[in-house]
């Protein structure tokens, strides 16, 4: 059977769904942020996965933009750990609650 | 057959490390297994014909963005479990049940919708003046495609800046 992208989409859609659960079930904020990369990557797979199947190398170029967003999305996100840690001692998002209702 | 193999491996591989990721309790040996994630969609991106995106992928996320987190988990350290406060309001097991049924939804979609409508004929492929991936990458780059990659510059020099800001002891 050949691998055609329907095979790519559903591994891509596999990754991005535990992703999610990262997101929603853990309660550590780095590894919150660690399958937030999970999800840019699940992304990531699927744009280049169209792009070799269209032989087109438009979606390659979108994706290093999205590699260059999670980057600049990595360095913000970790300096706003930083910060917190130092006000609270904790990188528990249940306690992140300063500004919440 | 080779193709197959090679894709069941290197999905298998991602899957595995990704649930490794989510499911580890030692933060250490989850920013690790992401590394090892990192590797193996690099490894997808050669297995399509990306090899530009694949160097991309190494250089920046296995090198420098992981080495951020690596350094971001040593610089907190933890006295206290991070998991061990718990919002009684939190619905931790209802999420977990969404995101499966996004899942299988997600999956019902892709393959239903692939045997209804088999991919049609391909378009004709984008005439560029050069040849070879890397070439390719570069030339769509700087011709059709320079005001974002501009803007992704600034953006980073802003992200950079941002960071610098937020992680400073004392303004």
């Amino acid at each position: 059977m050949p691998i055609t992208p329907t095979h790519y989409m559903l591994l891509s859609a596999a990754l991005f769904i535990i992703g999610v659960i990262g997101v929603m079930v853990r309660r550590n904020i780095i590894i919150i942020f660690m399958s937030i990369e999970l999800i840019l990557n699940a992304v990531n797979i699927n744009l280049v996965a169209f792009s070799s199947q269209q032989h087109n190398v438009i979606g390659q170029v979108f994706a290093v933009f999205v590699i260059a967003v999670a980057a600049a999305e990595a360095a913000v996100g970790l300096g706003i750990i930083l910060a917190f840690y130092r006000n609270k001692e904790s990188v528990n998002i249940d306690e992140m609650n300063l500004m919440r209702w | 057959m080779a193709e197959a193999i090679t894709f069941y491996t290197i999905a298998a591989c991602i899957l595995g490390f990704a649930a490794l990721v989510v499911t580890t309790k030692d933060t250490v040996h989850s920013v690790l297994f992401l590394v090892l994630d990192f590797l193996f969609v690099a490894a997808l991106y050669v297995m399509l014909g990306a090899q530009f995106l694949a160097a991309i992928q190494i250089l920046v996320y296995a090198g420098g963005i992981v080495v951020l987190y690596l350094f971001v988990v040593m610089l907190v350290n933890l006295k206290r479990a991070p998991e061990a406060h718990q919002d009684p309001h939190r619905l931790s097991k209802l999420g977990f049940g969404l995101a499966c049924a996004v899942l299988i939804e997600l999956g019902v979609i892709i393959v239903s919708g692939y045997m209804k409508a088999p991919p049609a004929a391909l378009a004709a492929p984008a005439v560029l003046p050069v040849s070879g991936n890397t070439e390719q990458v570069g030339w769509l780059l700087y011709t059709s495609y320079l005001i974002p990659f501009e803007i992704a510059s600034m953006l980073l020099l802003v992200a950079m800046i941002g960071a610098i800001v937020l992680a400073k002891r004392e303004l």
